[in-house]
């Protein structure tokens, strides 16, 4: 009897510790938002902003899951070691990409409005980036992967309704193509860029 | 009279020609992947005339939308609200074709608010009364409504990017489907002409550039393939206005889910 109240109460505090590590998504996302924000408003160099801005995209996007994405059907050819040189190079140019259209908005204020969870794995986060003098309002939705509930991470934005994982799959699509579907030219194109 | 006899016969050409190159896609593609892309048939041309839209959007359209740009801002608002107005013109009637009878109704009261109280449409007088928000049709998003694919991506001199759907739409503005069209370069009046017409068209484009110097910037400097991007969010763009997507985000996503559920990068 003891045994099983013991094991009852075990059961509980596991449930309950489950819960409160769990992060809700649209808490996930106002607080990247936040600490980008926090990063783009402070008076530094642009140079010190994109690294800041990097350690951000690091910890809270799946960038290697974006790098599949990205990379199509092509990415079921590439061998191991093609494979890990391809995330490599996705990374650098991600991170370079993602932080340098970044660094150009200057204190960017971003509501989150709501989410809508699609399946287990996935939770649409909506927010609304406010409106100045210079540019409109813009919707902006997020893409979270939830599969890890204790560990979030964004997998795509959707701005007015315009997906960047998709623009970006369909760039790396036109590459290959054009080039016969030879990687290389790709991870050349990747390499440049990051270079650049 | 020659003239509206070529265009529609070029129309009928292109729309022909749309629903033959989607049979042949559909027979071709056995990849789920390259379904969804649309077709690049002119590639090779397009790149051509996509660099030539480039050369002249930095000679001459981007410096243009800059100086605009610094026009006080009621003058660009005003410049803003009378195209849009304008384009009610378009809008109600492909409304009434893709059925939606109770919204063509609302935006004919927006252009008669406009139009009158808002001082020929400079004031969006509607939107302050509480009007629902304004959604652009045209005849391109009726085709799509009404099962047309896109057919093969194209890009237009001057114009920019577009479908052969697309552009067999945007010759019905010229046979007839564009009353401001129709006013301007045929009606007896002496307030209007073809010079106006095409003016409120150019107003319109250096509106839109002048609203997006920093996005067009931005694209371009972080693009692997500009060109690839371009015709990207072209195509998605389109697809959320057909499909009316309001947010354009959950349905887009959904059709993209299963691409999405391979992924597992842990």
């Amino acid at each position: 009897m003891k045994i099983k109240k013991i094991i009852l109460i075990l059961l509980l505090l596991n449930l309950n510790f489950g819960n409160v590590y769990s992060i809700q998504p649209d808490v996930f996302v106002q607080s990247t938002v936040n600490r980008a924000s926090e990063v783009l408003s402070k008076n530094i160099s642009k140079e010190e902003k994109i690294i800041q801005l990097k350690i951000i995209a690091k910890d809270t996007v799946d960038i290697k899951g974006v790098g599949y994405y990205s990379i199509g059907s092509a990415r079921k050819n590439l061998d191991e070691n093609q494979k890990k040189k391809y995330l490599s190079l996705f990374e650098k140019y991600f991170l370079k990409s993602f932080s340098s259209r970044l660094s150009e908005y200057t204190n960017p204020k971003i509501e989150v409005q709501g989410k809508e969870v699609i399946n287990k794995n996935y939770t649409i986060v909506n927010s609304l980036l406010i409106a100045t003098s210079e540019r409109p309002e813009v919707k902006i939705d997020w893409r979270v992967y939830t599969k890890n509930p204790e560990n979030p991470l964004i997998r795509d934005l959707i701005i007015e309704g315009l997906s960047l994982a998709r623009t970006q799959k369909e760039e790396f699509a036109s590459i290959l193509n054009s080039n016969n579907g030879d990687i290389k030219v790709l991870f050349e194109t990747l390499k440049k860029f990051a270079e650049n | 009279m020659l003239k509206k006899l070529i265009i529609i016969i070029f129309s009928f050409f292109l729309l022909t020609f749309n629903v033959n190159a989607g049979d042949d896609g559909e027979l071709a593609l056995n990849n789920k992947e390259e379904q969804k892309e649309i077709k690049d048939c002119f590639e090779r041309l397009n790149r051509a005339t996509f660099a030539f839209n480039q050369g002249l959007d930095k000679a001459v359209i981007k410096p243009i939308a800059k100086n605009y740009k610094k026009l006080p801002d009621p003058i660009q608002r005003g410049t803003s609200n009378v195209v849009k107005n304008l384009s009610n013109l378009i809008t109600i009637p492909n409304n009434i074709l893709q059925g939606d009878v109770k919204l063509a109704i609302i935006n004919t009261a927006r252009l008669a608010v406009n139009t009158t109280v808002g001082l020929l449409g400079t004031i969006d007088v509607a939107n302050k009364m509480g009007f629902p928000k304004y959604e652009k049709e045209d005849y391109g998003q009726t085709l799509g409504a009404w099962g047309v694919g896109p057919g093969c991506y194209l890009v237009l001199p001057v114009l920019g990017p577009s479908t052969v759907r697309d552009t067999a739409g945007s010759f019905a503005n010229v046979i007839g489907g564009d009353p401001w069209y129709n006013a301007s370069t045929h009606g007896n009046n002496e307030f209007l002409s073809e010079r106006l017409y095409l003016t409120s068209k150019a107003l319109n484009g250096i509106d839109f550039r002048a609203n997006n110097i920093d996005s067009f910037d931005n694209l371009e400097k972080n693009s692997l393939d500009f060109y690839a991007s371009v015709k990207s969010l072209y195509v998605q763009d389109r697809e959320n206005k057909i499909n009316n997507n309001q947010r354009g985000s959950i349905e887009v996503l959904y059709k993209d889910e299963e691409d999405w559920e391979e992924i597992d990068s842990k």
